[in-house]
């Protein structure tokens, strides 16, 4: 099986005599027995940690889930430094979980939670925080200041959570560089390894900020250039 | 200087962390993965408190007790068992998403008496540890990552920090603290491909600990999990067995009780192999909707390693190293013997699995000890504590051979095949003297191998050999332990000494003086 790879920015092509792997599997054969200087990063190999997403002709997959066809060209994640061939610096993009203020803030009291209750953010928490979405969302490219599709889910997650004493400091968090940056594109939600669908949950931390009062300022800046016209 | 460096962002360090902050002191977190990124996040079953309605923190020593079989301690496993209800009561406070029924959903794991063990779907140590990471950034910890822990910096039996490894920059950096806190997982991957665990379940702490003068114990004694995938030992969860899945051999003939012990499951497995059968899982009979609708993971994992499918074929399986019970010594306060220097998690050892590991168990530990290390390191750096003296400059990288005459690579993966073979589920005088020459002859040859990668970007050749060094030290103590242990007891069977012996109901506690691994 013929393989493209890009490191820095050449194509490598390489023949790996195996079939029926994972392309992780296929990687770690490249490194152990053709180029040992071959980056890229692997964990639980069982689709959970996370750590292995690279771009499969253009698309963002967990290099453990998916199963190299001949004449793949594999690249490394968008939007994020690259610290070497398909291993990217994930630093910045975690950042944006603190910047969105998305942590548990518990009550005094010890809460009973229904069935029901857990449900309501039952599939956010299902991020593994691969970052496949942040690489194909395309705010990146206007404002890398963006929070992004998966730091807005885990807002939601624990906005959405009824054990959660006050949600106004992570609803305040979003509004800048947040929520109304997105442009509903949809681009993140069909990449998700766990389902997740980080388009969805903007939309609803949208209607949850206009509830509690806050205004998409874009709105606002729109009328203001209608005007100006 | 930072009061306390943790190193190691599962389970274990994310709740020391927490917990060291809330009490006043200044962290730091190292990892050399992202923290969400570490094993715990692979736990699935869940983790063990006696919250039932039927069930008693009793039960729960007496179970636990029953599987150490001698070696754990009561004291300890009394502090697991009764601080276990506080610690679900504090995760399920700050958020995690336990999956419900009237309270928190349980269900039964092997060995208990009761259903005792809490989930979150499939997703148990993921929704814990991402929880304990969305705390750390509520509390402000200082977290870094892809940072290796190489050494500790320990001056007269007293630690004063670390040296690590920026893997971005193959630069080395002392990071000085009053207090250094271990948190760096097991050591399953001497075992390579034999292991369901995370690729750095690599005993990098363990070796570190050694190295520094610190005691460690029990390292004979390790878990293998009967159903993990043939080819890539990726694990297939008990619950398959639990749902009716059987065992066959290539006669497609059932051999054992599907439901009994790890350890018993996987010796009997191992003894049908010895025969020159192959081993399969078999859940053809139970209805593909049930498959979908109970056994998903399993059903795409085989898929994806097997290419099978397992509603209409057998799934090839093997046991696979899976939990680590030895590890460093430490005391109650999750203390070692260095001072200073505590550990906690899988690379500790808290005497409370001693000879097998309960499911459900070892997310409670990292949950229970990761509190009462983080609490005790905080008051050890509130006590008034001289400047330490730091120069000591240990260039790592450049002492390291970019001219490797034999490559590590597959020396690891010989290693692994000797280790599975020698010290597996069923060892032996004679493979276990086998296993100690060719162990002997490797760190003889270390000198021959190195990096051929000289680039210093992000080099992860150079971590990984670092891990391979850290894997031949704690392999060799792990092969001269099961030597010492004559007799068989819990998960480490010996076939030329079957029986349990009571003059063996101590622990195993090595350390290393002048490169070499002396028994207390
Ligand atoms: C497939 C699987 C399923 C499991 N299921 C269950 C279950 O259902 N219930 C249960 O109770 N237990 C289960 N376990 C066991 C449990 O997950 C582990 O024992 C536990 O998560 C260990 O946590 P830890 O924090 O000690 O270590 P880990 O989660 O392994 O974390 C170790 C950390 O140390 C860091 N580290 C390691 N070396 C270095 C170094 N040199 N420098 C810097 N950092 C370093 C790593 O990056 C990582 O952040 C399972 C294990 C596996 C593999
Ligand atoms: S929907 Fe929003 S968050 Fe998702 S990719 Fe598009 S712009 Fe980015
Ligand atoms: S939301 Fe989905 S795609 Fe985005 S980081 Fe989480 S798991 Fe990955
Ligand atoms: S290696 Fe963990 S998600 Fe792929």
């Amino acid at each position: 099986m013929k393989m493209k790879l890009q490191r820095s920015d050449k194509i490598f092509e390489y023949e790996v005599p195996l079939s029926g792997v994972t392309l992780l599997e296929a990687l770690g054969y490249i490194k152990e027995n053709i180029d040992s200087t071959l980056a890229f990063s692997s964990g639980c190999r069982s689709s959970v940690c996370g750590s292995c997403t690279v771009r499969v002709n253009g698309k963002e997959v967990l290099a453990c889930a998916y199963k190299p066809k001949n004449d793949d060209l594999i690249q490394p994640l968008r939007n994020m430094p690259v610290l070497r061939d398909l291993a990217v610096d994930m630093d910045r993009a975690l950042a944006f979980n603190k910047i969105a203020k998305a942590w548990g803030l518990p009550k005094e009291e010890a809460l009973h939670v229904s069935g029901e209750d857990a449900k309501r953010n039952e599939l956010q928490s299902d991020c593994i925080l691969c970052s496949a979405c942040f690489s194909a969302c395309p705010v990146y490219a206007v404002n890398e200041d963006f929070i992004g599709p998966f730091a807005l889910t885990r807002a939601l997650r624990y906005v959405n959570d009824i054990r959660q004493k006050d949600i106004k400091p992570t609803i305040e968090a979003i509004q800048t560089n947040g929520i109304y940056d997105c442009t509903l594109c949809n681009e993140c939600v069909p990449v998700c390894p766990q389902g997740v669908a980080p388009k969805q949950d903007i939309e609803i931390l949208r209607n949850k900020s206009g509830i509690m009062g806050y205004f998409n300022p874009n709105i606002l800046a729109g009328f203001d250039d209608g005007l100006n016209f | 200087m930072v009061d306390i460096l943790i190193i190691g962002g599962g389970g274990a360090g994310l709740t020391a962390a927490i917990h060291a902050k809330k009490n006043g002191a200044n962290v730091t977190l190292v990892s050399k993965t992202y923290p969400t990124r570490s094993q715990t996040c692979m736990a699935q079953g869940g983790i063990n408190a006696a919250i039932g309605a039927n069930d008693s923190i009793q039960s729960h020593i007496s179970d636990t007790l029953k599987s150490a079989q001698g070696l754990a301690d009561e004291e300890l496993v009394g502090i697991l068992c009764e601080q276990g209800i506080d610690a679900i009561k504090w995760l399920d406070r700050i958020g995690v998403p336990f999956s419900r029924d009237n309270g928190i959903a349980q269900r039964k794991m092997g060995g208990a008496s009761f259903v005792r063990a809490c989930y979150a779907k499939d997703y148990t140590g993921l929704k814990i540890l991402h929880t304990l990471y969305d705390q750390c950034n509520a509390y402000d910890i200082n977290m870094l990552s892809e940072r290796f822990l190489i050494d500790l910096a320990v001056i007269d039996g007293k630690v004063y920090g670390a040296y690590l490894l920026n893997i971005k920059t193959s630069t080395v950096e002392l990071l000085h603290a009053k207090s250094v806190v271990l948190a760096t997982g097991g050591y399953a991957k001497v075992y390579g491909k034999h292991s369901t665990n995370h690729v750095g379940s690599t005993a990098d702490g363990i070796a570190a600990a050694l190295r520094a003068g610190a005691k460690i114990s029990n390292m004979e004694f390790i878990q293998f999990h009967p159903t993990a995938l043939k080819k890539s030992s990726i694990l297939i969860s008990e619950s398959a067995r639990g749902a009716g899945g059987y065992l066959v051999n290539s006669k497609a003939k059932r051999f054992t009780d599907e439901l009994a012990s790890r350890d018993k499951v996987s010796l009997a497995i191992t003894n049908e192999m010895q025969k020159g059968e192959e081993i399969y899982l078999d859940v053809r009979h139970l209805s593909a909707k049930f498959i979908n609708e109970h056994l998903p993971q399993e059903k795409k994992l085989a898929d994806l390693y097997e290419n099978i499918d397992l509603t209409k074929q057998l799934i090839p399986i093997l046991p696979a190293a899976h939990y680590t019970m030895g590890g460093i010594c430490v005391d109650k306060n999750c203390a070692t013997n260095v001072q200073g220097l505590y550990a906690v998690g899988e690379c500790a050892n808290h005497m409370v699995h001693g000879a097998n590991r309960l499911g459900g168990n070892s997310l409670l530990e990292i949950v229970v000890f990761g509190k009462i290390a983080g609490e005790a390191a905080c008051a050890y750096t509130k006590k008034e504590m001289p400047a330490c003296k730091a120069d000591k400059h240990k260039d790592i990288p450049s002492q390291i051979n970019t001219n490797p005459t034999v490559d590590f690579y597959k020396k690891r993966t010989e290693l692994a095949e000797i280790f599975y073979t020698n010290v597996g589920v069923k060892r032996n005088e004679q493979g276990l003297l086998v296993a100690l020459e060719y162990i002997q002859v490797l760190q003889d040859e270390l000198k021959n191998m190195g990096v051929k990668n000289t680039k210093l970007a992000y080099n992860t050749e150079l971590a990984e050999f670092l891990e391979f060094k850290n894997i031949v030290l704690v392999a060799k103590t792990v092969v001269l332990s099961a030597l010492r242990r004559k007799e068989s007891r819990g998960a480490h069977y010996r076939e030329d000494m079957p029986n349990k012996d009571d003059n063996y109901s101590a622990d195993t506690i090595c350390y290393q003086e002048n490169d070499e691994i002396k028994f207390l």
